[in-house]
């Protein structure tokens, strides 16, 4: 592993913060009165398309991994299909996740499942554009001893954080402060923001850490 | 170690923690004290002339009688909005209508006709708002206190003065009819009683007709000066049907219906007080302090104009204690010694002769003085007696009463401004009155710091000798008994010590103290241990030896018990917690690698090389475990009873009872579903038992679940068909309908009791054979359904289990060749504890379960399935060490203390006391209790604690349910690194060894089994024991918070009613545990020497 793939990692994983922040303050420019609490869906749909395009860009064009076969153009078509199928039932998981969990199952469906596209922006389509449609991957990536790469331990790190940011962001809610983001699903998706840049920025710093440590089976 | 001890210790930590919690509670919960002074007429609460007016007029106490008779109508649960009109809040459009809104037409019609001669009052009420409490206010003008709020069912009679009796001194006679609180509060009182039966609520007539057909008899009779009514059907009508049912509407119109014949008859010199004792909450219960169960109504009525002003457009508010010195000082009575209440001076204004240009003025100001003197009386005899009261503000107001007391005899000397003065005066005294009042309810409320703090710290001490103790009690060489005989020494020589203290000092000896001291002195050889060990070798890790994500878990858990919120809100944070703790097991299962599939492994180059064994469940399993197990909880949830401080919350329509549904089919519907729900957890349970072919077992236990238990299903069924319909029946029906429905609970708990006693009779549940086995079959654990049909069916044969047997009884006798022939089969050894303790719980969950209403079975069942699947997914996470020790994770038990606690709330219960399930106590009693008040207390018990009784006996399945598993996994195992299973492992034994010992395991190794539910029972109560101290802790740091009252006591009070009950249900499952394993053993020494003749 060298500096230069770490760097690399910074970059992306950088810019996929900046396309957060741009989210939202490129909006208000074209609505009034915009904000992120107020306009809540509409800036959860601006910054899943956001985090989303940054990703299929920086997937694009930094290729991480490194995928040497040439494969046909019908065989591409089938792959990002299936990745789009791939992402919509992760958005159904996720939504059936959060009525387990004690989300209303009838009030407020647009906004759980909102919650759930945002949250699956964030761990679905990294790991779609990193491992492709590929749920064995998927799941060795999420076990012991797993990760391959500093891009698959980044997946790593930011999918967890995520997860943990929209678990954390659930406890305000009973609390009687009346604050207007303490509404179900606002702290949520504010916590899986917060911990989506929180495993951004700590990725490739915590692998920088521990470079010595890491050592991949394959590089 | 043995069994005994093990009981004994966990006897003992058990009572360290009832120490605390009692030492606590003490310092916590204080009681007001009640003076036993009387006042009398001839003497006047304080120095100065006679008030104004009474000069000379015969039978003139402190003040001149205004009325000589009154009747009070006490209508139990008025909430002040059932007198209000039927109002449209938008002008134009019809007013909504609501069930108890414009029924109490008659007392809208006079305070539009005769605006002088009535007046409606909001009364504000002082919780606790339970009958008992507001009934001892309403005479004695006090304040009682919180902790009496318990003793509504043994009510005492009233030991401070009060109306009654100062209207028996006089000479008055008092007729009383309606609720028979009253024979208990005041016995002997009354002239002429008509008492009726206060304690089913569910009965919304008797007291009600019993009160008309003697109230106008008695009205026109004449024998009389006060009448009192107590009318319960309102109350009833709300607890059974809640206010917006139309009975209600039924109700209050009847109650109109008495209130206008009242009006009727009245006679010029009496006065009719129409008054609620509380108000009710939307769900028609009360008990606690919100808007809705405060506000109750008071209503004013007198032939004779009474008021000098017409009513205001809104009513006043009043406290309602005021009504007791104003009902003395217009009956001409004394006002009762300890009376905090402020004087309704409006109602003295008219009346007196019009000599005087300020007569009204002055009356009114001359009652208050006389009030405030007598307040100021009492103030002054209290504060000698305790040091309760503040003394700063008891100083101020001492001076405010002696400077407005000045200046009243003054005025009275030297009449002067008259207007001003008097205005002046009222405004002091009233000051001082209400200053007086805050001042009592402030001081009622205070707390010993010291016993609250020693019970903090004795709770502590507890779980840390918990969480010590259970680390301790796997490790090798554990010396137990001077573990406990050296704490009893101590304990002993302390509790000696002070009493020799107390008795030579001559004090008096508080059994709370003793008990603490009892407790701190057996605690202080272990503190010292572990102060001394503190710096040696042992490292810190020990000490946590809770996993990290667990100790989150429960760190977040008893976190929330210090904020209001999420004690009001912990019926939906409960489930969350214990959906995040399935999800992180699901989740370690994966990452550790147990959970993948063997293929991707092999793929991904890594599984090849990997050491780790094969998984024991296969992923999608786990998976499927968990998602099912959210799945029932999320289900669970829908039975959600709303906390009062939620408004915006809906309660479940599904926790009332069948019988208060209105539509026939859905009722219809429901019934049937409810009885599939007790068919489903029956047949679960014997499809459990018949897998682990434990029905086979020609044992009584056995034999009363496949016979018994339908049975009570049955009764139970018929039970819910006749409480729903009952009042559908025609009325010839009436009296068989009550019989069987007094009869059958009784019989269906006779058999969940004859149940368990045979289960403690002859726990094993195997079935042996004898006979000659020609052939094993390597299918020998196949559970097989139906009766046995071949004969590899036939040959069950332990031969693992026999060796073990034979090595332990006649390791002397020679010993037979392995693979000869084994003549004794026996079923199901492998499952015997599990099936003795899931049939107990299903015998004490069927009791439990008719002690809720009808549709709360379904809540039983999912709880069932729910601990199924969460001890499925705990072992599939928990290793199996052979021969030992065995341990239980953490995880296990903190998943179970979740899951009790969420099915605590989605049984219906709530932490506060409005939320009691009262109608328990009716299950099979239908008539009431008579005057035995502690079968009631134990039903309604039952009911509330029904899901902490159940776990806590249960919670022996978290050791035991990971070797019965066993079976489904595959045969090899990893052994323990140091463990010596390999070397136990003979070469011609390796073969049986494959077959699945289950928990045969656990009694290969007693010692290690001994520990094991050692250990058990003390994380269990390590986790409890947390959790009542977090309680604690918030309600002594938060006692000054708006919500200690009405949040933090009551929670506090619930959990330590939990923690008892759960530790006593924990003494019986361990012991249930014991019994079965005492009973194999004998069962294995009879076989032998049946074999060996
Ligand atoms: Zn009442
Ligand atoms: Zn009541």
């Amino acid at each position: 592993m060298k500096d230069t793939d770490i760097k690399r990692l910074l970059y992306t994983n950088l810019l996929c913060v900046f396309s957060i922040f741009l989210s939202i303050f490129i909006p208000s420019f074209f609505v009034d009165n915009f904000s992120v609490l107020e306009a809540h869906l509409t800036w959860l749909c601006i910054c899943s398309a956001s985090v989303t395009t940054v990703n299929l860009l920086s997937y694009l064009v930094v290729k991480p991994n490194v995928s040497s076969k040439r494969s046909s153009l019908s065989h591409k078509v089938t792959r990002a299909l299936k990745c789009c199928v791939f992402f919509l039932m992760s958005c159904f998981l996720l939504h059936i996740i959060f009525v387990l969990y004690g989300a209303p199952l009838i009030e407020l469906v647009l906004e759980t499942f909102l919650f759930a596209v945002v949250l699956s922006t964030f761990t679905t389509v990294p790991c779609l554009c990193l491992l492709g449609p590929n749920l064995k991957a998927w799941l060795r990536v999420f076990s012991r001893n797993g990760v391959t790469s500093i891009w698959e331990n980044s997946l790593q790190i930011t999918t967890i954080s995520s997860f943990t940011g929209a678990w954390l962001g659930a406890f305000p809610i009973p609390l009687d402060w009346e604050r207007p983001w303490q509404v179900w699903p606002i702290s949520c998706t504010l916590g899986a923001t917060f911990g989506y840049v929180a495993g951004l920025v700590i990725s490739p710093l915590w692998i920088y850490w521990n470079r010595k440590q890491l050592t991949y089976k394959n590089n | 170690m043995r069994k005994v001890s093990v009981l004994l210790f966990l006897a003992w930590v058990c009572f360290l923690f009832y120490a605390g919690i009692a030492l606590f509670t003490s310092g916590f919960l204080l009681t007001r004290l009640e003076l036993t002074n009387q006042s009398s007429c001839q003497e006047l609460p304080g120095p100065g002339p006679l008030p104004w007016g009474s000069h000379g007029k015969p039978g003139a106490c402190w003040m001149p009688s205004r009325f000589s008779r009154v009747v009070l109508v006490l209508i139990d649960a008025l909430r002040f909005d059932f007198a209000q009109p039927q109002r449209s809040h938008v002008p134009g459009e019809p007013p909504v209508s609501v069930p108890f809104l414009g029924k109490l037409g008659s007392l809208q019609r006079i305070l539009e006709s005769q605006p002088h001669h009535g007046r409606l009052y909001r009364s504000q009420v002082d919780p606790p708002t339970t009958t008992m409490q507001r009934l001892k206010a309403l005479t004695t003008g006090s304040l009682p206190t919180f902790i009496d709020a318990g003793s509504n069912f043994a009510s005492h009679a009233i030991v401070e003065d009060n109306v009654i009796q100062q209207l028996n001194s006089a000479g008055r006679r008092v007729v009383f009819m309606g609720d028979d609180t009253w024979r208990d509060l005041f016995p002997g009182a009354f002239s002429q009683a008509f008492f009726f039966s206060s304690f089913n609520v569910r009965d919304l007539h008797t007291v009600d007709n019993g009160i008309l057909e003697h109230l106008y008899p008695t009205l026109d009779g004449g024998s009389w000066d006060v009448l009192i009514a107590h009318f319960l059907g309102v109350d009833h009508c709300g607890h059974k049907h809640g206010p917006h049912h139309p009975e209600m509407a039924k109700k209050l119109s009847q109650m109109d219906q008495v209130i206008q014949g009242l009006i009727e008859r009245l006679e010029n010199d009496t006065l009719l007080v129409v008054a609620g004792d509380h108000g009710m909450t939307m769900n028609g219960d009360h008990g606690g302090d919100s808007e809705l169960e405060v506000s109750a109504a008071l209503f004013l009525y007198s032939p004779t104009a009474l008021f000098p002003s017409v009513p205001p457009e809104e009513p006043e508010v009043i406290p309602q204690v005021s009504l007791v010195p104003t009902l003395a000082l217009l009956l001409g009575l004394p006002i009762p010694f300890g009376n905090t209440g402020e004087v309704m001076a409006e109602l003295f204004s008219g009346g007196s002769d019009s000599s005087h240009p300020h007569s009204s003025a002055l009356a009114q100001v001359s009652a208050l003085h006389i009030n405030a003197q007598q307040v100021s009386r009492f103030l002054h005899t209290y504060s000698a007696a305790t040091q309760d009261l503040q003394v700063k503000e008891l100083h101020r107001l001492q001076t405010l009463f002696s400077k407005a007391s000045a200046r009243y005899q003054h005025f009275l000397r030297d009449p002067q401004e008259a207007e001003a003065a008097l205005s002046t005066l009222t405004a002091e005294f009233q000051q001082f009155l209400r200053g007086a009042r805050a001042l009592c309810i402030e001081s009622w409320a205070r707390f010993s710091l010291v016993r609250m703090a020693g019970g903090a710290a004795l709770l502590a001490a507890a779980c840390l000798l918990c969480l010590l103790a259970s680390q301790l009690a796997v490790a090798p060489g554990f010396l137990f008994r001077p573990l406990l005989l050296i704490p009893v020494a101590w304990g002993l020589t302390w509790t000696i010590l002070y009493a020799g203290v107390s008795v030579t000092t001559g004090s008096k000896i508080d059994l709370v103290v003793l008990g603490a001291v009892a407790a701190a002195g057996s605690l202080l050889p272990f503190l010292w241990k572990a102060w001394v060990s503190r710096g040696s070798k042992r490292p810190l890790a020990p000490l946590l030896p809770v996993p990290r994500p667990v100790l989150i878990l429960l760190l977040i858990r008893l976190a929330t018990f210090f904020s209001d919120s999420f004690v009001v809100a912990e019926a939906r944070a409960t489930p969350f917690l214990l959906g995040s703790l399935v999800f992180f097991l699901v989740a370690q299962l994966h990452w550790e690698g147990q959970l993948l599939p063997p293929k991707p492994l092999t793929m991904s180059r890594l599984g090849s090389s990997a050491p780790t064994a094969p998984p024991r469940h296969s992923g999608a399993h786990a998976l499927w475990l968990g998602i099912g197990l959210l799945l029932f909880t999320r289900l669970a949830g829908l039975f959600h009873r709303c906390p009062e401080e939620t408004p915006a919350c809906r309660s479940s329509p599904w926790l009332s009872p069948l019988a208060s549904m209105v539509g026939g089919r859905a009722k219809n519907l429901w019934y049937g579903a409810c009885v599939g729900a007790l068919v489903a957890l029956l047949v679960v349970v014997r499809l459990w038992l018949r897998r682990y072919g434990n029905l086979k077992s020609p044992e009584p236990p056995v034999l009363f679940v496949r016979w018994g238990m339908p049975l009570m299903v049955l009764g139970t069924a018929a039970y819910w068909a006749l409480a729903s319909g009952a009042e559908e029946a025609p009325p010839r029906l009436r009296a068989l309908v009550a019989g069987a429905s007094a009869v059958l609970p009784r019989a269906v708990m006779g058999l969940a009791a004859l149940g368990l006693v045979l289960l403690l009779w002859r726990p094993v549940t195997v079935l042996v054979k004898a006979g000659a086995a020609t052939s094993r079959t390597r299918t020998i654990l196949t559970p097989f359904s139906g009766p046995p049909t071949s004969q590899a069916d036939l040959d069950y044969v332990v031969p693992q289990i026999y060796r073990h047997m034979q090595e332990e009884f006649q390791g002397r006798l020679e010993r037979t060749k392995a693979q000869g022939p084994i003549t004794v089969a026996a079923y199901q050894l492998g499952s015997v504890y599990s099936a003795a303790m899931v049939t107990a719980l299903l015998l004490l969950a069927f009791p439990l379960m008719l002690l809720h209403v009808e549709r709360v079975s379904l809540v039983f069942l999912l709880l069932f399935l729910q601990s199924f699947l969460l001890l499925h997914l705990l072992a599939a996470g928990t290793p199996v060490a052979t021969p030992g020790p065995f341990t239980v994770l953490w995880q296990a038990v903190s998943a179970w203390v979740l899951l009790a606690t969420q099915t605590f709330y989605s049984t219906g219960h709530q932490p506060v006391f409005s939320a009691i399930h009262w109608h328990a106590a009716f299950v099979g009693f239908p008539d009431g209790h008579g005057s035995s008040t502690w079968l009631p207390a134990l039903l309604v018990g039952a009911n509330t604690f029904a899901s902490h009784l159940l776990f806590a006996v249960g919670c022996p399945l978290l050791l035991l349910w990971p070797f019965l598993c066993e079976r489904q996994g595959p045969k090899r195992r990893q052994p323990l690194p140091g463990s010596e299973s390999e070397a136990r492992v003979r070469p011609e034994e390796e073969e049986e060894l494959q077959e699945p010992l289950m928990e045969m395991r656990l009694r290969d190794a007693p010692n290690h089994f001994n520990a094991a539910l050692l250990q058990l029972g003390l994380k269990y109560l390590f986790i409890l024991g947390a959790q009542i101290l977090a309680c604690a802790l918030a309600a002594s740091i938060l006692r000054r918070h708006l919500m200690v009252w009405k949040v933090f006591a009551p929670k506090f009070i619930f959990e330590a009613v939990g923690f008892i009950v759960s530790s006593v249900g924990l003494l019986l499952g361990i012991a249930l545990v014991m019994r079965v394993d005492v009973a194999v053993s004998s069962w294995f020494k009879k076989l032998v020497l049946a074999q060996q003749r």
